[in-house]
């Protein structure tokens, strides 16, 4: 049950369309890629483990780019670590979506400087940008439930997951 | 001037070389000319018994001539000793002899004092930037580079 509205057919029978069951699974499985860089990372890390527990959302952070659908970019991007980032978010296979977490990773913070990216939007598309320095891991939760929120809200991902068309975002 | 032993033998041995000796709060420091760093540098380690180079630094004396200062901070594991060399470094010269020879752990100390300051060090095996992109054009920590960086409009204030 939980996908779309659900009518009474009988035991062991639902109806919904494709496109909700494709977003539902999207959503219900948001496994975001291992990648911390900053003061940022430790809170994603807390956000993780047992006090906050983001398995119970079905979310696993993933070891390898391949297998992950969300880029969390947790902290501080330097000028240096930008390659490696587009990197990984290249090989990242599609759909694909980018968190940018805290005050670096959306604007440079408190780092006007030479060195550092002012916000990671200057270079790969970021869906959810969550404040804070570095945010609460309530507000990471609240920023994946946001992009999950938005990943429900797609249209046409059956469609476009078949071949047919491209996936509409509201 | 100083109680330590090797200030004496350095005056001693290197009178020509050396340009000042200042001691304040029980900090002995050397300055010296920088075209004999190499052999004061291994005299210091090898009559001094400062085997250990703890940092090597630089300092940008902007407006001032000469305008860089690499520095040599040294420790004596034996007898827990301090003591600081500086040479001067001039502007349009920007280049020292590497100490790298005397202790290994220069290299990278000279790596990124050459990223970061500018100054070559002449012999180095290995002249490579350590901190920066290996395309980075410039040195950042010189005063006179923009500290948002040559490619954007210097910050003027929070309500400008």
């Amino acid at each position: 049950m939980g996908v779309g509205q659900p009518t009474t057919l009988g035991s062991g029978f639902i109806t919904t369309s494709l496109d909700k069951l494709v977003n539902w699974s999207r959503a219900s499985s948001m496994w975001p890629m291992t990648f911390g860089l900053a003061c940022c990372a430790i809170e994603m890390m807390a956000t993780g483990a047992a006090r906050f527990d983001l398995d119970r959302m079905g979310i696993l952070f993933r070891a390898s780019p391949r297998q992950a659908d969300v880029l969390i970019v947790a902290g501080t991007v330097t000028k240096k670590m930008l390659p490696v980032i587009k990197t990984v978010y290249e090989q990242m296979p599609e759909p694909r979506y980018v968190i940018a977490m805290g005050a670096c990773a959306s604007s440079g913070g408190i780092f006007d400087t030479y060195s550092t990216v002012q916000g990671i939007d200057e270079h790969i598309p970021v869906d959810v940008y969550i404040p804070g320095c570095p945010p609460r891991p309530e507000g990471l939760l609240y920023g994946l439930m946001k992009l999950q929120e938005k990943i429900r809200a797609e249209r046409n991902t059956f469609g476009a997951a078949i071949g047919i068309g491209e996936v509409i975002r509201s | 001037m100083s109680d330590l032993a090797i200030v004496e033998k350095l005056k001693a041995k290197f009178s020509s070389e050396i340009l000042d000796v200042v001691e304040f709060r029980g900090e002995t420091t050397v300055t010296v000319n920088k075209e004999n760093i190499v052999d004061i540098c291994t005299f210091m380690r090898d009559s001094g018994g400062y085997n250990l180079l703890c940092d090597l630094c630089s300092v940008d004396y902007l407006g001032q001539a000469p305008r860089y200062m690499v520095v040599y901070n040294l420790y004596n594991i034996t007898t827990k000793e301090r003591i600081r060399l500086k040479a001067p470094v001039e502007e349009q010269d920007a280049q020292i002899a590497t100490v790298s020879t005397v202790w290994g752990t220069a290299n990278w100390m000279e790596r990124e004092c050459w990223d970061l300051m500018g100054i070559t060090f002449v012999g180095h095996p290995d002249p490579r930037r350590i901190l920066m992109p290996a395309d980075w054009v410039g040195h950042p920590l010189r005063k006179d580079y923009p500290v948002q960086g040559p490619d954007r409009e210097p910050y003027q204030g929070r309500l400008s």
